[in-house]
């Protein structure tokens, strides 16, 4: 069995930005080696905050972050060299190559030129052909590579991803959820932070959700949908109903368009569904069709948000 | 040390300087001509010399300070500003490389190049005016910790500027002024005895007769002072960039 340690540990972090903005409040949270974590939250949650104090970009205001257990604060060379970040923005030197931009990183990391890797990096990007063009001939989407490129320079074995498909058309999308796998199959440990919550349920092993500044939930993705998932189900009725029998009040049952709709929490062991059944069998309530539908990650993002 | 990630400042800063060879040195080079061309050959002739050295000569010294102070402080300003305008100096602040080597990159890059291009300009003058230059070390020694601290001094710019226009104005606001006004095109004795005064608060005039000492032998200030003066402004630089990177300035929130 593979014991996953933890490779990045936060504890009691804070940050506040001068003008007393407090973008983090006491977080606490564990990133395991290895695997896919995906942070979820709205916008000026704390995301990015939270992944520029790991990367050294932004100070901490108290809190300590760990990474493979050394200090941020107290180790910084050694644990910068480990870690790759793909930052939300688009920020790269217009004028630059591709080869060039490529190289630079893997220099500013005290690594020493190494062609091979580049081009074997730039091959597996799909970004070989393009490595002669400036910066600014490329597309959007092209660039986003090159920022993975970029950030996969030095072959860290931590890889932080800062909403690494915004403006990105879907199949590169896809290509790219594509080779972050294959990077997670290679050891490389990746926090992304995403809006798309599909994107979230494709890649992540673990999801994280944050919102003004406080970690609401860490949980493994299933769980997390199993834990806090509602499951809704409808009856296609053969006949109108005008209204719900009293005997049906209990279910909390809603009507409309002659169909029936039940909602209900999963986790609750109390609840039986056989029970409603006898119940419409009872009150002689026929239906064409029965559909059921478990609650996205979506909607369970909203909600945490929400309630928040 | 993380010598690697110097050594690929260095080299991104000075492959743009040859990117950017037009304006990086053959601009200054061939507007530094004119001035040799019109105060020392044609306008030089009629005005006659200062302590024994003839007028095309004798601004030689100040010509080269006014290209290289200049220079110093565009290319080292740029040089971290760019990043900082384009959002790329995540890069240099995320990688394992402290402040110390980061200035080492950017600072002995501008330093580089604006050494290459005072020679340059000290080479071009020979076409057109006679140069001879007494103590060649001092001359060397002088140039050096100039275009170092002109450099620190352009860094420090290039964090402070908001805009192109910051970066722009004290080169151009104070710099030049101050280089004109201190002693590159006459003797301080020239002035009247209140300005020769006003004269001696331009921090600049004691970088350009020191300089000029080394050519000539004399200078308008003792050579002592202006290396004391020289050196005062290093000092300064280097403590100013301590704070800004001890306090992340700009640079870290």
């Amino acid at each position: 069995m593979l014991i996953m340690i933890e490779i990045i540990e936060i504890s009691k972090l804070n940050k506040t930005y001068a003008g007393k903005f407090q973008a983090l409040t006491d977080v606490d949270l564990s990133i395991k080696s290895g695997e896919i974590f995906a942070l979820l939250g709205p916008n000026g949650a704390g995301k990015t905050t939270l992944i520029s104090m790991i990367c050294g970009l932004v100070r901490l205001t108290s809190g300590t972050i760990r990474v493979d257990g050394k200090n941020i604060e107290d180790q910084p060379r050694d644990i910068r060299q480990r870690i790759g970040l793909v930052p939300q923005e688009l920020t790269t030197n217009m004028f630059e190559t591709v080869w060039d931009t490529v190289q630079f990183t893997r220099g500013l990391f005290g690594f020493k030129k190494n062609n091979k890797f580049i081009e074997n990096l730039l091959k597996s990007l799909s970004l070989w052909d393009k490595r002669k063009n400036t910066m600014m001939t490329l597309s959007g989407g092209m660039k986003r590579r090159v920022m993975i490129a970029k950030a996969l320079a030095h072959e860290p074995d931590i890889l932080f991803l800062d909403e690494p498909t915004a403006g990105v058309d879907v199949s590169l999308r896809k290509d790219m959820w594509t080779q972050l796998h294959a990077l997670r199959k290679s050891g490389v440990t990746i926090i992304l932070t995403t809006h798309y919550i599909e994107e979230a349920e494709e890649m992540a092993d673990r999801i994280g959700v944050i919102n003004n500044g406080k970690i609401v939930i860490v949980e493994k993705k299933e769980k997390l949908i199993k834990k806090l998932g509602k499951k809704h189900i409808s009856f296609k009725l053969d006949n109108e109903l005008k209204k719900i029998p009293k005997r049906l009040a209990n279910f909390k049952l809603t009507i409309k368009d002659k169909v029936l709709h039940y909602e209900y929490d999963s986790k609750n062991t109390d609840i039986h569904i056989s029970n409603l059944f006898d119940a419409l069998k009872t009150e002689n309530i026929t239906y064409k069709d029965i559909t059921t539908k478990q609650s996205s990650l979506e909607e369970i993002f909203v909600e945490l948000v929400k309630n928040s | 040390m993380n010598f690697q990630a110097i050594k690929t400042i260095y080299m991104f800063e000075m492959m743009r300087m040859f990117r950017t060879i037009g304006q990086s040195i053959a601009a200054p080079v061939i507007s530094t001509s004119l001035y040799f061309v019109v105060f020392g050959s044609a306008i030089g002739s009629s005005i006659k010399s200062i302590d024994g050295v003839s007028y095309g000569s004798f601004i030689v010294p100040g010509l080269i300070m006014l290209s290289v102070l200049t220079q110093s402080i565009s290319n080292a300003s740029f040089g971290i500003y760019f990043p900082r305008f384009t959002g790329t100096i995540y890069e240099q602040l995320s990688a394992p490389i402290s402040y110390l080597e980061i200035v080492i990159g950017y600072v002995g890059a501008a330093t580089s190049k604006s050494l290459i291009l005072g020679l340059l300009i000290l080479g071009t003058a020979n076409f057109f005016v006679d140069v001879s230059i007494q103590n060649i070390p001092l001359m060397t020694l002088f140039l050096l910790l100039t275009c170092i601290t002109f450099s620190l001094f352009g860094f420090i710019i290039g964090i402070w500027a908001e805009n192109f226009e910051q970066l722009q104005i004290i080169p151009l606001l104070v710099i030049t002024p101050l280089t004109f006004l201190g002693g590159s095109f006459y003797s301080l004795k020239m002035l009247p005895p209140i300005w020769q005064k006003i004269s001696f608060l331009n921090p600049l005039v004691y970088l350009i007769s020191g300089f000029r000492w080394s050519f000539y032998g004399s200078g308008d200030v003792n050579l002592g002072v202006s290396f004391i003066m020289a050196a005062l402004f290093l000092i300064v630089s280097l403590l100013i960039i301590r704070w800004i990177f001890k306090t992340g300035y700009k640079l870290k929130t």
